[in-house]
């Protein structure tokens, strides 16, 4: 269980978040969405240590994420990202990129990394690609790598980050597909997203930030559907037409 | 002028050999020396550290304005003074790489800093430590970037060499002077003393800059 308590954080003079809640339940799959700059990818940041938080407290399983180099390490194996750019290691193969993780930070054993990491890269359906480096795959196969070596952490829950922002259209539908398949089988999933398709479909709540403050939030059905806050219905309106 | 020019660069040849066999040793132990000690002032600069930071940048730019000649007379005249008696050729690669070491260090530093901020992030959320990233993730993509300005350096290094003969090594060019100076036959030595320069160069010219080419193309 993730448990966010009113998390401030300020750039410098900048304040980008303003006391943000939320508990996210384990098995839970979570939609975060609004506008650009309105600090989403902060707070998941914040969540897994990427960034550090000035005020409030974020705890998992009851875990407190706070900044000692030690604690942050042990949060960040346990948590899992998984980014908008994909940032997959260019100089390791495919299946070397699932194994790295495992293998020099779960210090588990190089064979039996492999074998997971085989079995991952089947499920994400990049069977036949183990050996390829990730320039040389599109960018819905390489973000399905990136899923796959964030699984293979064993994660409590994975972060994704506008995961189908820099695919091509044609591309978003795999990703989606492999991440629905994830939240079917119960993960804990944070997204930052705006395929409101996929919001509404997939994810059990949607919590809609704007400026810094959770706005809006409800069961995604209910609230994509039938938005009461203003500032809302004008965000869906415009993601609609894009 | 250049009558004979072959029986004479035969004769000259095994004399001049000896010689380039000198700049290689040379350029190769400064080489070493100077890659070691890039590396240290680099790890210092990237540390996070101010202070270390901030000694390793004073250093390099102490190097850095000082000419190799200078370092070299130093080395060679002056620390006998302090107690520390070097031969010519320890003087000689020592200064030569401490020289070196300036440049070589920001040539990796730039390598470090040029790894795209993505797989800083990318490793952090694996919970990988500094050191750890530093070796699985930072470093052989820094290494890949560093490859051509490296090799570049290298050959500058290898034409530097000839400078450590003011102290009195009998490398490559030394060799040149003195034989020129013995059989009256400057052309025919200093030509072959380019000639043999190059054919150390042009390899590693060829070899910078297929790192170069293939860099470009940007994969692995
Ligand atoms: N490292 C940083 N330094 C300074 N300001 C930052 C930094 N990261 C984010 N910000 C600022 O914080 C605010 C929130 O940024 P954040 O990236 O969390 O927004 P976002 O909701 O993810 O936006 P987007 O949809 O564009 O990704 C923005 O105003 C941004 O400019
Ligand atoms: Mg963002």
């Amino acid at each position: 269980m993730i448990v966010i308590d009113s998390i401030t954080k300020s750039f410098g003079s900048q304040k980008v978040l303003h006391g943000v809640s939320a508990t996210i339940e384990r098995g839970e799959v979570v939609c975060l969405i609004g506008p650009s700059g309105s600090g989403k990818s902060t707070v998941l940041r914040c969540i897994n240590g990427l960034e550090s938080y000035d005020g409030g407290t974020i705890s998992i399983d009851g875990v407190k994420v706070d900044n000692s180099a030690r604690s942050i390490r042990e949060i960040r194996r346990s948590v899992s990202m998984v980014f908008q750019r994909f940032n997959l290691f260019p100089h390791r193969t495919v299946l070397e990129n699932v194994i790295e993780g495992p293998i020099y930070v779960n210090h588990v054993k190089r064979d039996v990394a492999l074998g997971r990491g085989r079995e991952l890269l089947d499920r994400v359906g990049l069977a036949a690609k183990h050996d390829a480096y990730p320039t040389e795959l599109s960018g819905g196969q390489q973000q399905r790598v990136a899923i796959a070596r964030a699984l293979a952490m064993e994660p409590k829950a994975i972060l994704f980050d506008e995961p189908t922002s820099a695919l091509d259209p044609e591309l978003v539908g795999e990703v989606l597909g492999v991440m629905k398949s994830l939240a079917q089988e119960g993960l804990t999933m944070i997204v930052v997203t705006h395929e409101m398709g996929f919001a509404r479909a997939v994810s059990d709540r949607t919590l809609f930030l704007e400026k810094g403050m959770i706005v809006a939030q409800g069961t995604s059905r209910e609230i994509l559907s039938n938005p009461t806050n203003e500032r809302m219905q004008d965000f869906l309106r415009r993601v609609s037409h894009e | 002028m250049f009558d004979g020019f072959f029986s004479d660069a035969l004769r000259f040849l095994p004399i001049l050999l000896q010689g380039v066999w000198m700049t290689i040793a040379i350029t190769l132990c400064a080489l070493a020396f100077a890659s070691l000690l890039g590396l240290v002032w680099a790890f210092l600069r990237v540390s996070g550290v101010p202070i270390l930071a901030g000694g390793s940048k004073t250093i390099t730019n102490l190097i850095r304005g000082v000419p190799i000649i200078v370092i070299l007379f130093y080395l060679y005249f002056v620390m006998p003074e302090m107690g520390v008696q070097l031969s010519a050729f320890q003087a000689g690669f020592i200064g030569l790489g401490l020289a070196y070491s300036a440049y070589m260090a920001e040539v990796f530093r730039s390598g470090i800093e040029a790894v795209d901020a993505g797989q800083l992030e990318a490793a952090n959320s694996l919970g990988m430590s500094r050191t750890l990233m530093m070796r699985r993730v930072v470093l052989p993509q820094a290494f890949k970037i560093a490859l051509p300005p490296y090799s570049n350096n290298m050959i500058l290094l290898l034409k530097d060499s000839s400078q450590t003969s003011i102290i009195t090594v009998v490398e490559l060019s030394m060799q040149g002077k003195l034989i020129a100076a013995s059989s009256f036959q400057s052309a025919t030595v200093f030509t072959l003393v380019a000639l043999m320069y190059l054919c150390l160069s042009l390899p590693l010219m060829g070899l910078a800059s297929l790192l170069e080419r293939k860099y470009k193309r940007g994969t692995r």
